[in-house]
């Protein structure tokens, strides 16, 4: 079985040059894989790294050392060496990326923040609309606000476009950051549904809970972030 | 590599290799080196001073460089040096392929011409004839650009700022050009009406599949436009990468203390 996500020995340090050239090691040896229609949860307390591994797999944040294997287009790309224009092309095809909190674009309607990622795959207009509106619905994001941009929402209402957006193509591998955080009982049943739904199709996920009875509902396997302390 | 057909999708649009300038005992500019592909928004930020505009002349041809070379990939696919392209041929490029849009609207504008004409005049410089082509297509672009049709008999001169730059916008865009430059496109219009304008240019850069090469001091800027980020200080190209990752993760302590400087909203 070809793992969908390998991950060998990456590191992460930050360097604050403002405050004097402070060196923050943030995470040693981090190796693990994950394979297809699999979620894997990043467990451990705050601060031990778990988001700066979620934003290293994105190639948001820089790896020091290491490998960030990511199967894209049949072949192994190590992300950690890849060039931008590369990574671009993964995120485009390959990677997905549910951030807790929603980038705003100003003047950009709900439905169509939620829509983009299908035009970006070559979806028509007018199809993209339509399931983007389906899974706003699923959601419980009222009619009358789709055609509002979300930068007026409520934090709530934000999170929910947000995971439409980031739940409504098809990209084989998905990072999840906390993505029930905030949700009432009726909405976080919906994620976990998605999330399901995605395993069955083969997706390779790999997420943050804090909430036990979420990361029990989804994880079919923990890595103790703990153990790549820097 | 260059004068080499490269007919691949893959071959860049635009490559600088080892860019300098002085002006006297300052390298305003000194070796820089990148690739733009098509469809690729590449920011260059950096303080006043850092060489971001000399750059972009020299990018576009206004300014010709004391050391290194800029090659551009014709329509033909052929990538030709343009220290060696004819004065006509550098005009040609510039009222066709290339688009550039100015901080100060009353430079890439006839002030005091109508808003049709002004758009027109790169239509017809292409060979365009047919005033009610030519005018059907102008009020078309105006409408692109959110500037009611029936504006389009007023000049400029009695637009709003942020009408002005999306003027030069449609009149850059009419021709279909691959390239754009934009010096400080957002320079000196207020919040709300930059707002629009990012949107606008974010929505048209990705419809058209253009590259855009965008010198900004606003870093909010180069988030939402670009792919990528140039990180300029005294001349020297000090950080690069992905834009997320440069404005996320800055790794050189000037991008740090640029990111850093950035007030929350």
């Amino acid at each position: 079985m070809i793992p969908m996500i390998d991950i060998r020995n990456a590191e992460k340090t930050f360097v604050m040059h403002l405050q004097g050239g402070v060196r923050l090691p943030v995470v040693r040896g981090v190796s693990f894989h994950v394979a297809a229609g699999e979620c894997v949860v990043l467990a451990g307390p705050s601060g031990a790294g778990k988001s700066s591994i979620l934003k290293m797999i994105y190639g948001n944040y820089r790896c020091d050392g290491g490998l960030i294997g990511l199967h894209h287009d049949g072949a192994l790309v190590d992300l950690a060496k890849a060039e931008p224009r590369d990574i671009l092309r993964v995120r485009r095809r390959t990677l997905g990326y549910v951030s807790q909190f929603l980038r705003a674009v100003p003047r950009v309607a709900a439905v169509d923040v939620v829509a983009e990622p299908l035009l970006a795959d070559g979806v028509v207009r007018d199809e993209a609309r339509d399931r983007a509106s389906h899974l706003l619905a699923r959601l419980n994001i009222p009619e009358r606000l789709w055609a509002l941009p979300p930068s007026t929402f409520s934090g709530g209402e934000q999170q929910r476009v947000n995971i439409a957006r980031g739940f409504i193509s098809q990209r084989p591998i998905l990072l999840l950051d906390e993505p029930t955080a905030s949700l009432d009982s009726k909405n976080r049943a919906v994620v976990l549904d998605l999330i399901a739904a995605k395993k069955k199709d083969g997706v390779a996920m790999v997420a943050i809970v804090h909430d036990d009875e979420v990361r029990d509902a989804i994880a079919d396997r923990l890595v103790d972030v703990t153990s790549f302390a820097a | 590599m260059f004068e080499a057909h490269l007919q691949t999708d893959d071959a860049p649009l635009l490559v600088a290799e080892n860019l300098g300038k002085r002006y006297g005992r300052l390298k305003a500019c000194c070796d820089v080196s990148f690739q733009l592909y098509a469809g690729e928004v590449l920011a260059i930020v950096g303080e006043s001073g850092s060489g971001k505009s000399t750059l972009l002349q020299l990018l576009s041809a206004q300014l010709a460089p004391d050391d290194g070379r800029v090659a551009y990939r014709m329509r033909d696919g052929v990538l030709r040096d343009l220290a060696v392209l004819g004065e006509a041929e550098r005009r040609l490029l510039f009222r066709t392929d290339w688009g550039f849009v100015h901080q100060d609207a009353a430079q890439g504008l006839r002030m005091n011409v109508s808003a049709g004409a002004n758009v027109g005049e790169r239509l017809m410089a292409v060979g365009w004839n047919h005033y009610g082509k030519i005018r059907d297509t102008a009020s078309s672009w105006l409408e692109r650009v959110e500037i009611a049709v029936d504006r389009i008999d007023d000049a400029p001169k009695v637009y709003s700022g942020g009408m002005r730059q999306r003027l030069q916008i449609a009149r850059n865009l009419v021709t279909q050009p691959r390239l754009v430059f934009m010096d400080e496109p957002t320079g000196g219009l207020d919040v709300s009406v930059q707002a629009r304008l990012l949107d606008l240019m974010r929505n048209l850069v990705a419809e058209l599949g253009l590259a855009a090469i965008v010198v900004t001091h606003d870093l909010a800027v180069a988030r939402l436009l670009s792919h990528r980020v140039m990180v300029m200080q005294g001349g020297r190209v000090i950080e690069t990468g992905l834009t997320d990752q440069v404005l996320d993760d800055p790794r050189e302590p000037y991008t740090q203390l640029l990111v850093s400087s950035i007030l929350p909203a």
